[in-house]
């Protein structure tokens, strides 16, 4: 069969200090892979600012510049205007924060980077909670899910309110490119990626980023979990190019959500009736992406 | 060199165009807004071929400031009171990543109540945040002070953050005649950026990181040491630009008439021109009263307060702001110089002009009067109008 061939190149580090099967570091790999040494990153207060290796060290062999947490949009926008007024006109942006910097604290300045029409790529690097705190809950973590702060017990069975949407968010900003991206389907990835490199203006990926100790699950499960993320439709592929949706991987028949959540312990409290609840959402949430897709 | 007529606001503007800033952030407040509209119309005229983002707030403002250095570039940004203070992050952010932004600031008062006047709370309040700070009490000054700033700030043993502070429409919003230099003239005083930005295309490396207790106070340290050295640096340049220009404003803590005077008062910003009148007005009744203007905030001056101190029995402070449960910043900043010194003269601390209230030659010259008649200690509010009663229903 032919496959897309994934660029040998590495611009990241083994010497990183992520956890064992943290998705947050292939997606670090694969966005550089995709977009090569003349990359410029800026990377907010989330895993990854650890994950990169204190002082003097780092793990990235492209130049990285850390951002206060809330300000990646801003940071995005900074970089590129200097990089303009220098005249270094083939340099890449990218900002690369986690789920909390960007679809909580960050959004505002998200949201002036995409309004702005920021020549720059924002990578939302999601693993659904702040993770690198502890697992607390953001807008990001999905409904029922277990954090440190929507324990489970007589009063709570895990967070009660539904993820944040932030495709729509971004799609609202009519961005010149969004595209979800999951490590678990690198081929997929990568040409989003490159795609993603050669649109000129605000671009945005949001990345699925399974972490073993914030989804209670063994680290080498991270890719099985992943690619069941997807083939569940929780977390459906696909990309916005000039407002037109197109799903990059639809399946004749999804496998049931319940696979996906009875795979993670951070879903195990979860009942019947909510586990269905979380279905129906999962099915309505799909069905109104083939209507988008659909509108062309 | 050209004469203008100019708002303190627009001589921030002219200094920054001067400066061939290559990255603006601009993001509105009152009274500032007119430094950024008149840059975005110096951008749109191409008159500046500069980058100008329209930031959607003041945090967001010095974010792409500080990243737009990162990379090399001179950038220049402008804010007052709330905004500074939604920035305090950020001013943090600035000196630690050693990012030689230059910012001007308009100083107004903070809210609740709200006000938009002249007080120096915003500025006061940012004290700690590694950034240069000068105060000013002419638009000619503001100009002059805010070209010296990105030499300053850019120089190699520096690479700090510089404030430019302007009193709220005293300054802001008053036109002066203004002496504006060539374009010649200031490149041959500010060449291009030659500190190299610290991210580099191409070249791995992270400016930011973490780091461990091991290696945390070195980096600050090394911003300590930088502000120093900031001091002599300063002197240079403005040695520098007298030779171009003509024009030198006096160094970090400029003094009137304190040779042989019994009483100094030591002022911020544009309370200074009425207290060298008051001072005039005095000398010819026979008091010897003199004047001290506190131009550089951070460094603070301490070696030139113990120089003015030496030659002076009482001294006054002059804060346009107060910090609670304590005096007001100067007062502290200047007693805590002297502690220690070999002559320690009598100190008061007068807290006036809060909130845009006037500070006029009755007030000023009765602070003097008060000094000369040595009856009080501590902090006085000379100008507040009434004590507060505490109003009790039911």
């Amino acid at each position: 069969m032919a496959r897309l061939t994934i660029p040998a190149e590495e611009y990241m580090r083994a010497g990183h200090s992520g956890c064992p099967g943290c998705g947050a570091t292939l997606v670090m790999r694969y966005v550089l892979k995709g977009l090569g040494s003349e990359t410029i990153m800026t990377v907010p207060a989330c895993c990854w600012t650890v994950i990169g290796t204190p002082f003097p060290t780092t793990a990235l062999d492209v130049p990285m510049l850390d951002c206060a947490f809330e300000a990646t949009g801003a940071s995005i926008s900074g970089l590129r205007a200097a990089a303009d007024a220098l005249g270094l006109t083939n340099v890449t942006v990218v900002g690369f924060a986690g789920d909390g910097g960007t679809a909580d604290i960050g959004l505002q300045a998200l949201s002036g980077m995409l309004e702005r029409r920021t020549d720059g790529i924002y990578v939302m690097y999601d693993n659904e909670a702040y993770m690198n705190t502890g697992v607390q809950r953001s807008g990001a973590t999905p409904q029922g899910a277990w954090t440190t702060t929507t324990p489970v017990g007589p009063g709570s069975h895990g967070k009660g309110e539904a993820k944040k949407d932030m495709m729509a968010i971004v799609a609202a900003h009519r961005p010149a490119y969004a595209a979800t991206v999951n490590v678990a389907f690198p081929e997929d990835f990568l040409k989003k990626v490159i795609k993603a490199k050669g649109i000129r203006g605000p671009r945005f990926l949001h990345a699925l980023s399974p972490c073993p100790p914030g989804w209670r699950y063994p680290p080498e499960k991270s890719i099985a979990i992943g690619r069941l993320a997807t083939d569940t439709n929780v977390f459906p592929l696909y990309e916005i190019e000039d407002g037109r949706y197109r799903l990059t991987r639809k399946l004749g028949a999804a496998k049931p959500v319940e696979e996906y959540l009875k795979a993670q312990g951070r879903f195990g409290h979860l009942a019947p009736t909510e586990i269905a609840a979380i279905q129906a959402e999962v099915d309505v949430r799909w069905k109104r992406l083939l209507e988008l897709e659909a509108l062309g | 060199m050209v004469r203008m007529v100019l708002s303190g606001n627009h001589a921030q503007s002219y200094a920054a165009k001067l400066a061939r800033v290559q990255v603006v952030a601009a993001y509105p407040i009152t009274p500032q807004t007119s430094i950024v509209e008149k840059l975005g119309e110096m951008v749109a005229s191409g008159d500046l071929p500069a980058q100008y983002i329209n930031v959607e707030s003041e945090h967001s403002a010095m974010q792409a400031c500080i990243s737009a250095a990162a990379l090399g570039a001179r950038t220049y940004t402008a804010t007052s009171s709330q905004g500074l203070l939604l920035m305090h992050e950020l001013l943090h952010w600035a000196s630690g990543a050693r990012a030689p932004v230059v910012m001007g600031v308009v100083n107004r008062a903070i809210a609740p109540p709200w006000s938009i006047f002249t007080d120096h709370a915003d500025t006061v309040a940012q004290r700690d945040t590694g950034w240069i700070q000068f105060y000013s009490e002419s638009n000619q000054e503001v100009l002059d002070t805010a070209i010296m700033a990105f030499r300053l700030a850019e120089h190699e043993d520096v690479l700090l953050p510089v404030m430019v502070t302007e009193d709220a429409f005293y300054l802001s919003h008053t036109v002066e005649p203004v002496d504006v230099p060539s374009q010649d003239e200031i490149d041959g005083f500010l060449p291009r950026r030659t500190t190299r930005g610290l991210l580099r295309p191409g070249i791995a490396g992270r400016l930011g990181s973490f780091t461990t207790p091991d290696l945390y106070a070195e980096f600050r340290h090394k911003i300590a040491r930088a502000m120093v050295r900031s001091a002599e640096v300063f002197f240079e340049i403005e040695d520098d630009y007298h030779r171009i220009t003509g024009r030198h404003h006096g160094g970090p803590l400029p003094t009137y008439r304190v040779d042989d005077a019994d009483a100094v008062l030591v002022t911020m910003g544009t309370a200074t021109p009425t207290a060298r009148a008051v001072v005039d007005a005095m000398r010819s009744h026979g008091k010897k009263v003199g004047l001290a203007k506190l131009r550089a905030f951070r460094p603070f001056p301490e070696k030139e307060v113990r120089q003015l101190a030496a030659g002076v029995s009482r001294i006054g402070v002059l804060d346009r702001s107060f910090t609670f449960g304590a005096a007001g910043a100067a007062f502290t900043e200047i007693a805590a110089s002297l502690y220690g010194a070999r002559h320690r003269p009598a100190l008061r601390n007068f807290v006036a002009g809060l909130g845009g209230r006037d500070l006029t030659p009755k007030v000023i010259e009765g602070m003097y009067k008060a000094l000369l008649k040595g009856d009080g200690e501590g902090v006085e509010w000379p100008d507040i109008k009434r004590r507060m009663e505490v109003v009790r229903h039911g």
